[in-house]
């Protein structure tokens, strides 16, 4: 491990694991799976449904608050705490500790993830008595969530280098909302004839992280096939969107002064 | 003589303040400066003096207004230069929920080292600093002394050839100020050159070659530390010890301090003579006579009235400075 | 500026973001051409229940009712014209939307229309349309028009003339109520099969909106019901022309010559009519006009 953002990476995942927060949200998490199976013990026939749905938004969710809660500090604690000084005082680049607390909050929400689905798959089990190959498209969806945290992550690491915490949530929140709606934003298009407001509202669409790409858990739910392409051009999309992010974040972070 | 391991030429730092943001204000004000290689430079001045953001520049983590530096020959933008030198923050803080031992691997990790060199170093400056004991316990339990130590070992644990540190002794007890004090001497005999900025006086005679003086972000002075400071004798002190019954001389009594039966007094070279016949007639027992010579302390006092005096605080500059 | 690390990294960011937001946009058309298909099941039906959905909206309802309003035109606007489509969902949507919000009039009347219309053109419900169309009259009782589309809908679709009158009549009760809610009440009374009594109510239909697909689709049913009036009467005209004449015509001219027509008439597109095998009149081969909108056939909307 001899890379930077690879050093950074690993502490950084050695403090999120070391603080008790996390360990609330994932027993939250296997909670609401649990209440999955208790809710889909009262619904004859659809447990499986139920499991799936409830299951992979209680994921996806949870998913998202950590990336955003965690996401907003990793830089503003550190300047906020001056733990940086001595680190920015050693051969480390900035960008390569953007990078590392980046790869170490990634590296921290899949572990998590991982329990979870560890979780999710007791209940189905426990529910539906076999594994079927179509439940496959659940593993594809619970990709898809990692990616869009991926993305979260990045967003929030950016807004971490210029502003609190607070301000740092409510805009990271206000895009990934805007990016799950953004389909309706750019249809707003249609019920006008005025081309300026039609090309406003399918810029505004490239430009917004468009979040919906990922969710696919009604699909998992009705056993579904996803397009393969599909899953090339999600990761496509959340590792190029990542990098705008990062490189931003790192634009802004290497001027800063610290105080 | 050969580079000098640290040249600064016109370092400044405006901040810009205000709720606008539209007035600046000048915490640096064209610093130039030389360390030549193996000094023990003391960078000294009162708190708000600049000394702290002298050394945030010449780390990095700010960026000055205009002006340059160089640490080793090499520019302070360039980060592989980091390699050579050691920092320690002023209060310094860490991330509480590693061990010293963690923290220590962490940083060394940093510069490369193999696992068998990590575990090596990290032994030796843990026993350096004295923390072998406390070596596994969470940072978020340390002192601030126990804080401090941590910070000279994560500063020199590389072996860098130019080590600074920020008020190193700030917050020790006189221990703990005597065992910097000692390391700093121990890095000084292995040839590497020492910066330290400290408003305690009497640790930059004792320790440095030179010493600077930095006043409202101006430097005031750069020297050894007797050659900032006058060799005129101003006077002579006499400390002497008279019980309630002897009568003293008015004229001494009236300009002499004292506690309980111990006096002293401060009296020109050419009364001397003067002064001792006077007190031998009282029965007064002379303790001691020693010449006074100004002190770093005096000469910082001056300066520091001085500058308070003679010019505003370098605020107003106008705005519109380039950065 | 002596910061360089920083003037490096900003050039590179304002160089390579760009670049980057181009590969995205690209990207996304692909992803919205492969996940189109997937898109279009609705994942946001996963919550069929407006009511719930209403809840959970947290106050913003109005705003989730444009939401669902804009994925219901999306919705049927993708699926129109689709051989064999019938819009299952589009119930749902519309129930959802009213749900979250019941003043949202257009919704009603572009249910009215759609729901009623059999497929391809619609989802042939007459009677979710009914359902819709009354619960909107429950939440906007003053709103006389949703009377005017019960109206419609009994008697256009469901073919229940004696409802249809009662609707318009209870409608024309309101002052604000135009006064051809009275005098399409006594028609449809009187008359409800009649095609001119159809032709006033689609007539209405289309005044009474300004929704372009709305109006398009009244436009193709007052065509056809014109063009049927006119071949009826021409009919009429070429059976006379038989009596007199022993034979049915073979051209217009025919007529024209014998004095039964005056010019060529010509349908509500322009195109003129032409005489048919056994004198029987018909549309030109190029005309746009529909005979019969209801009839199961590719439609363009």
């Amino acid at each position: 491990m001899s890379s930077i953002p690879g050093i950074v990476a690993v502490n950084t995942f050695r403090e999120a694991v070391r603080d008790r927060v996390l360990y609330n949200l994932i027993f939250f998490a296997l909670l609401m799976i649990a209440a999955a199976v208790l809710v889909g013990g009262i619904s004859i026939g659809i447990e499986r449904d139920v499991i799936v749905n409830l299951g992979l938004t209680a994921i996806s969710l949870f998913g998202i608050i950590m990336a955003i809660f965690i996401g907003v500090g990793l830089v503003y604690k550190e300047i906020e705490k001056r733990t940086l000084y001595s680190l920015l005082a050693k051969p480390v680049q900035r960008w390569q500790f953007l990078v590392g607390k980046f790869g170490g909050l990634l590296l921290t929400l899949v572990v998590n993830t991982l329990l979870m689905t560890v979780g999710l798959a007791i209940a189905l089990f426990y529910v539906a008595h076999k594994f079927e190959s179509s439940d496959a498209t659940i593993l594809i969806a619970i990709y898809f969530v990692l990616l869009e945290l991926a993305l979260i992550t990045a967003l929030a690491l950016f807004f971490s280098c210029f502003s609190s915490p607070m301000l740092s949530t409510l805009y990271t929140l206000g895009i990934y909302v805007a990016g799950v709606f953004a389909p309706d934003i750019r249809d707003i298009g249609l019920f006008t004839d005025n081309p300026a407001i039609k090309t406003v509202a399918k810029c505004i669409y490239y430009v917004l992280p468009n979040f919906h790409n990922f969710n696919i858990i009604a699909a998992a739910a009705h056993k579904e096939a996803i397009p393969h392409a599909l899953i090339w051009q999600n990761t496509a999309y959340a590792i190029l969107y990542s990098t705008v992010a990062l490189l931003a974040a790192s634009a802004v972070f290497s001027g800063r002064d610290l105080k | 003589m050969g580079t000098p391991a640290i040249e600064i030429e016109g370092l400044t730092k405006d901040y810009a303040v205000g709720f606008w943001r539209k007035k600046m204000r000048r915490s640096l004000d064209h610093l130039s400066l030389q360390v030549n290689q193996g000094e023990a430079f003391g960078f000294l001045g009162p708190n708000g003096a600049g000394k702290t953001t002298t050394l945030k520049l010449l780390m990095g983590l700010i960026f000055p207004t205009s002006g340059s530096a160089r640490i080793q020959g090499r520019s302070i933008a360039d980060i592989g230069m980091h390699r050579q030198i050691g920092y320690m923050p002023e209060q310094p803080y860490f991330y509480d929920y590693l061990t010293a031992r963690e923290l220590l691997d962490y940083f060394a990790r940093v510069f490369g080292f193999n696992r068998a060199e990590r575990e090596a170093r990290i032994q030796k400056f843990l026993d350096r600093v004295g923390l072998t004991a406390s070596s596994d316990v969470q940072l978020r339990k340390f002192s601030k002394g126990m804080l401090q130590r941590v910070g000279i070992a994560q500063a020199i644990l590389h072996d860098p050839q130019v080590v600074f540190l920020d008020e190193p002794m700030s917050g020790l007890d006189p221990i703990g100020r005597r065992e910097v004090r000692d390391i700093i001497l121990e890095l000084k005999n292995q040839g590497k050159t020492i910066f330290f900025s400290t408003h305690i006086l009497s640790d930059a005679e004792m320790l440095c070659d030179r010493v600077s003086v930095l006043v409202g972000g101006r430097l005031q002075g750069v020297g050894a530390p007797r050659d900032i400071v006058s060799m005129d004798v101003q006077g002579m002190e006499i400390l002497f010890e008279a019980g309630a019954a002897m009568s003293l001389p008015a004229e001494i009594t009236g300009k002499a301090t004292h506690t309980g039966d111990r006096y002293r007094i401060e009296v020109p070279e050419a009364d001397l003579y003067v002064a001792l016949e006077k007190l031998k007639n009282s029965q007064a027992r002379i303790l001691s006579v020693a010449p006074l010579r100004p002190s770093l302390e005096d000469y910082f006092l001056k300066l520091v009235a001085r500058q308070k005096a003679a010019a505003p605080a370098p605020e107003t500059v106008s705005t519109g400075v380039a950065s | 500026m002596s910061n360089v690390n920083h003037t490096r990294i900003l050039r590179l960011a304002l160089v390579a973001i760009p670049i980057l937001f181009v590969l995205l946009a690209f990207l996304q058309r692909d992803i919205d051409a492969a996940a189109g298909p997937l898109q279009n099941q609705n994942p946001e039906l996963m919550i069929q229940s407006g009511k719930m959905l209403k809840k959970m909206s947290l106050g913003y309802d109005s705003l989730l009712a444009d939401i669902y309003w804009t994925r219901t035109v999306q919705y049927f606007g993708f699926r129109v014209g689709k051989p064999g489509e019938t819009f299952p969902l589009l119930a749902p949507l519309l129930d959802i939307t009213t749900t979250l919000d019941p003043q949202l009039i257009i919704a009603y009347r572009f249910g009215t229309i759609f729901l009623s219309e059999p497929d391809p053109a619609g989802a042939g419900r007459a009677d979710l349309a009914v359902d819709l169309v009354k619960k909107g009259i429950a939440a906007n009782p003053d709103y006389w028009r949703l009377y005017q589309d019960l109206g419609f809908l009994y008697s256009i679709r469901l073919k229940d003339y004696p409802k249809a009158a009662e609707a318009y009549l209870e409608g024309s009760k309101n002052p604000k109520a135009q006064i051809f809610m009275k005098v399409l009440a006594a028609a449809v009374a009187l008359k409800g099969d009649d095609l001119e009594t159809s032709r006033a109510i689609w007539g209405e239909v289309y005044n009474s909106t300004q929704d372009e697909l709305i109006r398009r689709r009244a436009v193709q049913h007052l065509q056809a019901i014109q063009a049927n009036l006119d071949l009826k009467r021409l009919n009429e005209v070429s059976e006379a022309y038989a009596q007199k004449f022993g034979h049915f015509p073979a051209t217009i001219q025919d007529l024209q010559r014998a004095g039964f027509v005056r010019g060529a008439p010509k349908d509500p597109e322009g195109y003129p009519y032409v005489i048919g095998p056994a004198g029987v009149p018909q549309l030109d081969p190029q005309s746009p006009v529909v005979l019969d909108p209801d009839k199961k056939q590719a439609v363009k909307p």
